[in-house]
């Protein structure tokens, strides 16, 4: 395997944690919350694309499209149900809420489809077929898992940019109070990020699907530990942060497993983490901002 | 005589004497079995778990998402040991070596990590457990995924009364030491607590490493117990489960831990015959309650404070009253 071999390869992954990381960066950065329930979302998002791919068998651009559409509404009711209540409390109080809802989501996906890992079924047409160039193997799907996600976060950072919205969740991330003061709802806003956040998680994971082919109900749980990581590393809240993590990780973890150990990978991806928490905690992106008293 | 009763310690001792009695024998008689005796064992780790745990979350109020780890560690030295040398004398090093390599890791992970805050320290402290769960997996002398079998079992009722209430005692007598007073105020506010001259790195690493001490001992006490180590046992869902305990008892509170990390075990013991369903109600049952009581069953409040409550409240309508004849601002 020579070297730009694993650099595609490890963007084709570090697209998927930037799609997750995203989420995770973007809540984070407006309620301070480390979303546990995140990388759940993005499970069920790849048990929807398995769906309408075994039983509906429509193509795979409308099962992108719906899996993001279910996972937007399922965002949006997990932030209503469980977390609107605690707007005021704790912040531990609000994470324990969320690992008791990733608990729910994971167990009752296992009630549901079983705890078996399921296979996506065989993709044909174009996203079969790989091409060489210069003994360098890029399959259609690495294409397409590139694509889409620079298309989407394009999108987002028009979107967190230029729109009435973006305008309003950064002035709440910023000071939820003075906020409020200047007439932004903030309950709708908050909302609004976690229908963003659910939606990219539920394309990363309908492409993860076709990409590795294989799904179960815990898929999840390392996925989401190490994007959250890719958030961290590129400063939490910061959009562009977050690709840039989710690449970087993408890329070490391939290389790692490619040059040394695959038993390491995990271990070394946290290193990276407790490492950038020691040099620079703010992240790459972060400022260090100064705690008032 | 009378005047012995009446003191609280002596009191407190003959209940925890009457209670290890009371187990005691009915293990003796045979009315416990092995069933039963696992739940009381599972308890009692849960407990040194989530009182340590509660010593850095709740009283230092610095958030540690890696408990699990500092099981782990204590668990395979204890086991290593322990296949080496099967006797009485080995458990006893095992659990002692268990425990103080756990410490030694807390204090080296501790000394960088502390120095972040909140959810910082909480996702290095994650990083952490999951480095130390992967090098378990592939170390050589810990058998790699496969784990260890057949560890010698020398915890009994005594040897998990017997630690329990140590940890217990000795962790309310830190809190209430003026060491534990430090670790107070620095979850009350931590540049306060450093502007009146608490070292406050130093007062974190002490709680981090007396937390990860007791958490190597019940570590221990879970291989004795259960002759059987996997890496697995001590992930990401092994910290999440202590931490539960320790919120659901309330942060802060002692004596909220204790009942709620039997509550809990309850719990899933009576849903254990709904296997497939127990973990949902698990997870629903956790979303409740936090919604619902956010601070917990206790709150900060412990169990022999409720008792006095009384007596408190008349020594506060008095003090009340005398601000009030001062014409202070009260």
């Amino acid at each position: 395997m020579n070297f730009l071999q694993q650099v595609v390869n490890g963007l084709s992954l570090g697209s998927i944690y930037a799609l997750v990381a995203l989420g995770y960066t973007m809540v984070y950065g407006i309620v301070k919350l480390i979303n546990f329930a995140h990388c759940d979302i993005y499970m069920i998002g790849a048990y929807i694309g398995f769906l309408c791919l075994s039983v509906l068998k429509i193509g795979v651009a409308w099962s992108i499209l719906i899996a993001m559409v279910v996972c937007t509404l399922l965002g949006i009711l997990i932030e209503k149900i469980a977390y609107r209540p605690l707007r005021n409390a704790t912040r531990i109080a609000v994470l324990i809420t969320a690992i008791g809802v990733s608990m729910f989501l994971e167990y009752g996906m296992m009630y549901i489809f079983s705890p078996n890992v399921r296979a996506y079924p065989q993709i044909t047409g174009w996203l079969a077929e790989s091409y060489k160039i210069r003994g360098l193997t890029i399959t259609s799907q690495q294409i397409l898992i590139f694509a889409i996600t620079v298309g989407l976060m394009i999108l987002l950072q028009l979107s967190v940019k230029k729109t009435r919205v973006g305008k309003a969740m950064r002035a709440v991330s910023l000071d939820r109070d003075a906020a409020e003061l200047m007439g932004i709802n903030v309950d709708s806003t908050i909302s609004f990020t976690f229908a963003i956040g659910s939606a990219l998680a539920g394309a990363a994971g309908v492409l993860v699907g076709i990409y590795y082919n294989s799904i179960n109900p815990l898929m999840g749980a390392l996925p989401g530990l190490k994007a959250f990581v890719a958030a961290v590393f590129g400063g939490i809240g910061i959009i562009p942060g977050a690709m840039i993590g989710g690449y970087f990780i993408g890329i070490v973890e391939v290389f790692v497993s490619g040059y040394l150990d695959s038993m390491y990978k995990d271990a070394v991806v946290f290193a990276i983490l407790i490492l950038i928490l020691i040099i620079k905690p703010a992240g790459l992106l972060g400022k260090n901002t100064g705690e008032k008293v | 005589m009378r005047k012995l009763i009446k003191n609280r310690n002596v009191r407190i001792a003959l209940i925890l004497l009457a209670v290890f009695a009371v187990v005691q024998i009915l293990d003796t008689v045979g009315f416990i079995d092995g069933y039963i005796m696992g739940i009381i064992a599972r308890v009692c780790i849960n407990i040194i778990l989530a009182v340590s745990l509660n010593l850095i979350t709740g009283f230092t109020g610095q958030f540690s998402l890696g408990h699990a780890g500092f099981m782990s560690i204590g668990a395979y030295t204890c086991a290593i040991i322990t296949l080496r040398y099967p006797t009485v004398l080995g458990f006893i090093i095992g659990v002692i070596m268990g425990a103080l390599c756990a410490a030694i890791i807390g204090v080296l992970v501790g000394l960088p990590t502390l120095r972040l805050r909140g959810d910082y320290l909480a996702i290095a402290t994650l990083g952490m457990a999951e480095i130390i769960r992967i090098l378990f997996l592939n170390m050589e002398i810990t058998n790699g995924a496969a784990g260890l079998i057949g560890i010698p079992q020398f915890v009994n009722w005594a040897w998990l009364f017997f630690f329990t209430v140590g940890t217990i005692i000795i962790i309310t007598n830190f809190i209430n030491s003026a060491h534990g007073r430090a670790s107070i105020s620095i979850r009350e506010d931590e540049i306060a607590a450093e502007s009146m001259g608490i070292h406050t790195t130093r007062s974190k690493v002490t709680a981090f490493t007396i937390g990860a001490f007791f958490a190597g001992i019940a570590g221990a006490l879970y291989a004795s117990y259960f002759f059987f180590l996997k890496p697995e046992l001590f992930g990401f869902a092994k910290s999440i489960d202590v931490l539960v305990i320790v919120v659901f008892g309330g942060l802060g509170s002692i004596s909220g831990s204790v009942v709620a990390a039997v509550l809990l075990e309850l719990i899933s013991s009576m849903l254990q015959s709904l296997v497939a369903l127990r973990m949902i109600i698990y997870a629903v049952l956790l979303v409740v309650i936090m919604i619902f009581r956010p601070q917990g069953l206790m709150g900060s409040k412990e169990i022999s404070g409720i008792m006095f409550k009384g007596v408190r409240e008349r020594v506060q309508s008095k003090v009340r009253s005398v601000g009030k004849g001062k014409g202070g601002e009260a």
